[in-house]
C-alpha cells in the first residue's frame, strides 16, 4: 500500500513536474517538493526494498534450516503465523519422516514374508497331516510315493494295520475269572470232543485199512502161494518124465494152478487198490487231525502214522514178494515157453518128415518101420548136426547172449535194487520221521509238564502278591474308616458345644442389653440434668457475646470504640469452663482491649483521604526514593487517571499488582462492605505507598481480628445454645 | 504515619527556603565584601543553600526508618 501510495506520490510529482506552473516559485516548490519527493521516494524505495529482502531471505532461509525457522518463531512474535502459511507448520520431526515411510514401507514386506513363511508351514502340516490319515486310511499315497515292489507287502501292512488298530483300540479289560474258566471248560470240551472225534476217525479208518491191508496181504500172499504153486507145478511139468496122463493131468493141473494163479494175482492186485486206497484215507484223516492244532492228538495220531507205516512196509513186503515170485514165475513161464516151442518145433520137423505119423512122437514106440526109423535117424543126424550146429553158433553167440542176459539181468536188477532201496528209503525216512514224531510228543509231554509247574509257581507267587495287596488295602481302608468315624464325632460334638454356647451368649446378651438400658436410662436422666446446666450457661454466655458485640457499635466516626475489656472479661468469666471459648476471648488483640477499634466506616472516611497520598508516592520505593522520582510520581497522579472504584478479580494476575488499580479494587471492596478484602488488596502496596497506609492497616487489621473474634464467639454461642436447647 | 510524609514535606520545604535565604544572604555579604558587588557569589550561594536544602530533602525522604529528632515541644 505504501508502495502504491509512493507511486501515486511519484506519478503526481511527475505531473505536478509535467503540468502547468503557475508559478516560478511554486515550479521551485514544486520542483525542490517534487526532488525532496523524489529523494524520499528513493529512500523509501530503498528502506523497503531493503526491508521486504530481508523478510523473504527470512522465509526462505527459515525453509532450508529449521533450528533459524524455530529461532526466529520464538524471536519474532508473529512470524510462525507466517512462516506457516508459507511453509507449512514447524515439522517436529521432519527426518524421521523419511525414516518412518521406509519403516511402513518395510513391515508390509515383512509381513508379506512371514505370511508366505507361515502359508508354507501350514501347506507343510497340511500336507503331514493328510498323509498320516492317508497312511491309515488308504493306501494310496503312501504306496504311489513308496517303490512299487513291496505294494504286496503295504497292502498287507495296511490291512493288517486297521485290523490291528481295531483290536487294539477296544479297551483292554481284564475277563472276569467266570468268564475266563468257562471259556477254559469250554476249550477244553472243545479239544475233548476233538480228540475224541479225531480218535473215532482214526480208529475207524485204521480198522478199514488194517482189515483192506491184511486182506490184501492174504490175498498178496495168496497170489504168492499160487504163483509159487504155479511156478513149482510148471517146473515139473517141463523137467519130470511122466507118463502121458499124468502129463495131461499135469498140464491140466498146471492150467488150473494158472488160473488160480491169475485170479489170486488178480483179487491180491484188487485187494492192494482198496488196501491203497483205505490207506490213503487213513492219511488224510491223519493229515486232518495233524491241522487240527490239538494237541492232545498227536500221540494217537503218532500210532496211527505207526500202523499206517508198518501196514504200508508190510503191504510193499508182500507185493515185493509177490513181484519176485512173479518174476521168477516169468523166467519159468518163459523157459516153459521156449520149451514149448522147441518142442513144438521138433514136432512140426517130425511131421514134417514123417507126415504119416501126426500122433504124438511119443506114443510111437513099437509102431514105426525101419524106414521110418532110418529116416528118423537121418533126421535124427541132421537134427543133431543142425543142434550141433546151433550149439557151436549158441556158443559163439553164448557170450553175446551172456553178455545181453547179464546186462538185462543187470537192468532188472538194477530196477529191483533201485525199487528195494527206494522202498526201504521210504521205510526208513519214514521211521525217522515217525522216531522224530515221538520225540517231539516226548518232548512236548515234558516241556508241558515243566510250563504247568512254572504256571503253578507263578499262580502261587501270584496269589501271595494278591493276598499281601489285599492286606495293605485292608489296613488302608481301616484307617480311613477310622477317620471318617473321628472326624463325624468330632463334629457332632463341637455342634454340641457350639449349641450350648449359643444359649450361654444369647442369656448373657439379654442381661446385658436390660442392664445397657437401665444404665442408658439413668444416664438419660443425669444428662437432662447436665443439659439443662448447660442450656443455662449457655444462654449466659451468648448475652455477654452480644453485649461484647455491642460495645462494637458504640465507635463513632473518628473515635474507636471503647475498651472491650469489660466485656471481654465478662465473657470469660461465663466460659470460665470452656477452652474453646476461653482460647478466643483470649485472642483479643492487647489495642482492642485497652483503647478499643474503629469502626468501619471511620477507616473508609480515612481510605479516602490516604488514597490520594498512596497515589502520589506510587513511584516510590526504596530504590527509587530521590526528589526528582517525587516529582515523576508526583507528575504520574496529576496525569494518571483511573477508575473510582473497580471490581476486583477473583484472582490478581501480575498487572493487577499496579497500586492505582488495587487502589480502586480497595475502595470498591469498602463501598461494598469489605474491609477484608481491601485490606488484603491494599497489602498488596509496596514502597513508600505500603508505608503510607501502613497505618489504617494495622487499624484495619485489629478491627478485623477483633470482629473475626467476636464472630466466631457468637456462633460458637448460638452454636452451643442451640445444641442445648432441646426440640420438642 | 501518613501525616509524616505532609510533616517531611513541610520540613523540607521550610529548610530549603531557610537555606536558600541564608545561602543568598552569605553570598551577598561575600559579594559585597570580598568579590567587588558581584552577582556569582549571590547565585552560587543560593545556589549552594538550594543545594543543600536539597540535599537535606532527600536525604529525609530516603530515611524513613531514622528516628528523627523533634523538639520537644512539637510532641507537645
Amino acid at each position: 500500500m505504501l508502495r502504491a501510495c509512493l507511486r501515486g506520490a511519484n506519478a503526481t510529482a511527475r505531473t505536478n513536474l509535467r503540468g502547468t506552473r503557475p508559478n516560478n516559485l511554486q515550479q521551485c516548490r514544486h520542483y525542490t517538493a517534487g526532488e525532496s519527493s523524489g529523494g524520499a521516494a528513493k529512500v523509501v524505495v530503498a528502506g523497503l526494498l531493503t526491508v521486504g529482502g530481508g523478510v523473504g531471505g527470512t522465509i526462505i532461509y527459515a525453509k532450508w534450516d529449521h533450528k533459524f525457522r524455530a529461532a526466529v518463531e520464538k524471536n519474532v512474535p508473529y512470524s510462525d503465523r507466517l512462516l506457516g502459511l508459507a511453509w507449512g507448520p514447524l515439522p517436529q520431526d521432519g527426518r524421521p519422516s523419511v525414516q518412518k515411510q521406509v519403516e511402513v514401507a518395510q513391515p508390509p514386506s515383512m509381513m508379506e514374508k512371514q505370511m508366505k513363511a507361515s502359508k508354507s508351514k501350514s501347506e507343510k502340516k497340511a500336507k503331514e497331516t493328510t498323509e498320516s490319515p492317508a497312511a491309515e486310511s488308504a493306501p494310496v499315497p503312501p504306496v504311489q510315493s513308496l517303490e512299487e515292489e513291496c505294494t504286496e507287502c503295504h497292502h498287507h501292512d495296511d490291512s493288517a494295520a486297521p485290523v490291528a488298530e481295531s483290536p487294539v483300540t477296544e479297551p483292554l479289560k481284564e475277563r472276569p475269572v467266570e468268564e475266563v474258566s468257562a471259556r477254559l471248560a469250554k476249550q477244553d470240551q472243545e479239544e475233548q470232543d476233538v480228540i475224541a472225534a479225531v480218535s473215532v476217525s482214526l480208529e475207524e479208518s485204521l480198522a478199514s485199512s488194517a482189515k483192506s491191508t491184511l486182506q490184501a496181504i492174504g490175498a498178496q500172499e495168496a497170489a504168492l502161494q499160487a504163483v509159487i504153486r504155479h511156478t513149482l507145478k510148471l517146473k515139473e511139468a517141463m523137467e519130470a518124465e511122466a507118463p502121458p496122463q499124468e502129463k495131461s493131468a499135469q498140464w491140466k493141473d498146471l492150467e488150473t494152478s494158472l488160473a488160480e494163479r491169475n485170479s489170486a494175482v488178480n483179487d491180491a492186485a484188487a485187494a492192494l487198490t482198496k488196501a491203497n486206497v483205505a490207506l490213503d484215507s487213513l492219511k488224510s484223516v491223519i493229515d486232518e487231525s495233524k491241522g487240527l492244532k490239538v494237541s492232545a492228538v498227536r500221540p494217537v495220531v503218532l500210532a496211527a502214522e505207526e500202523n499206517l507205516h508198518n501196514m504200508v512196509v508190510d503191504l510193499d513186503k508182500a507185493v515185493t514178494k509177490v513181484q519176485t515170485a512173479e518174476s521168477e514165475a516169468k523166467i519159468v513161464s518163459q523157459y516153459s515157453e521156449l520149451v514149448n516151442e522147441a518142442k513144438l518145433q521138433f514136432q512140426k520137423e517130425v511131421s514134417s518128415l514123417t507126415p504119416e505119423i501126426q500122433a504124438n512122437w511119443k506114443s510111437l514106440t513099437g509102431k514105426l518101420s525101419p524106414d521110418d526109423l532110418n529116416a528118423l535117424i537121418a533126421h535124427a543126424h541132421r537134427r543133431i548136426d543142425q543142434l550141433n550146429r546151433e550149439l557151436a553158433e549158441q556158443r559163439v553167440r553164448e557170450q553175446i547172449h551172456i553178455d545181453a542176459a547179464l546186462e538185462q539181468q543187470k537192468l532188472e536188477d538194477q530196477k529191483a535194487l533201485e525199487k528195494a532201496v527206494s522202498t526201504s528209503l521210504q521205510h526208513v525216512k519214514e521211521e525217522a520221521r515217525l522216531e522224530q514224531e515221538r520225540k517231539l510228543t516226548e518232548l512236548r509231554e515234558v516241556m508241558e509238564a515243566e510250563m504247568r509247574t512254572q504256571l503253578r509257581r507263578q499262580a502261587a507267587a501270584h496269589t501271595d502278591h494278591v493276598q499281601d495287596v489285599l492286606k495293605v488295602q485292608e489296613a488302608e481302608l481301616r484307617s480311613e474308616a477310622d477317620q471318617v468315624l473321628g472326624s463325624k464325632l468330632l463334629e457332632q460334638e463341637t455342634r454340641y458345644r457350639q449349641l450350648s454356647q449359643e444359649q450361654l451368649d444369647n442369656f448373657t446378651l439379654d442381661m446385658n442389653s436390660a442392664y445397657a438400658r437401665l444404665k442408658g436410662m439413668e444416664e438419660a436422666i443425669d444428662s437432662h440434668v447436665i443439659a439443662e446446666e448447660e442450656a443455662r450457661k449457655a444462654h449466659q454466655l451468648w448475652l455477654s457475646v452480644e453485649a461484647l458485640s455491642y460495645t462494637l457499635k458504640t465507635a463513632d466516626t473518628n473515635a474507636p470504640s471503647v475498651p472491650l475489656e469489660v466485656a471481654a472479661q465478662a465473657v470469660r468469666d461465663n466460659c470460665s469452663d470452656n477452652d474453646f471459648a476461653l482460647a478466643l476471648s483470649s485472642a483479643f488483640p492487647q489495642e482492642s482491649l485497652q483503647r478499643g477499634v474503629y469502626s468501619e466506616a471511620s477507616l473508609r472516611a480515612r481510605f479516602n483521604s490516604l488514597r490520594s497520598l498512596a497515589r502520589r508516592v506510587a513511584l516510590i520505593d526504596e530504590s527509587h526514593n530521590s526528589l526528582y522520582q517525587y516529582f515523576l510520581s508526583y507528575l504520574q497522579a496529576a496525569l494518571l487517571f483511573e477508575n473510582k472504584h473497580e471490581a476486583p478479580p477473583t484472582q490478581l494476575s501480575s498487572e493487577d499488582l499496579d497500586p492505582f488499580k488495587l487502589l480502586s479494587y480497595a475502595s470498591y471492596c469498602l463501598e461494598h462492605g469489605d474491609l477484608e478484602l481491601a485490606a488484603k488488596l491494599v497489602n498488596q502496596l509496596r514502597g513508600e505507598a505500603r508505608r503510607v497506609v501502613e497505618d489504617w492497616l494495622t487499624e484495619a487489621r485489629l478491627t478485623l481480628e477483633t470482629r473475626q473474634v467476636i464472630n466466631l464467639l457468637s456462633a460458637y454461642a448460638n452454636a452451643v445454645g442451640l445444641g442445648t436447647t432441646q426440640a420438642p | 504515619m501518613a501525616d509524616e510524609h505532609g510533616r517531611k514535606w513541610d520540613r523540607c520545604f521550610a529548610d530549603t527556603v531557610v537555606k536558600t535565604a541564608t545561602g543568598l544572604g552569605v553570598g551577598v555579604v561575600f559579594s559585597v565584601l570580598l568579590f567587588k558587588r558581584r552577582t556569582w557569589p549571590v547565585s552560587f550561594g543560593s545556589g549552594l543553600g538550594l543545594g543543600m536544602g536539597y540535599a537535606n530533602c532527600q536525604h529525609d525522604f530516603r530515611s524513613p526508618y531514622l528516628i528523627h529528632g523533634h523538639m520537644a515541644k512539637d510532641q507537645q
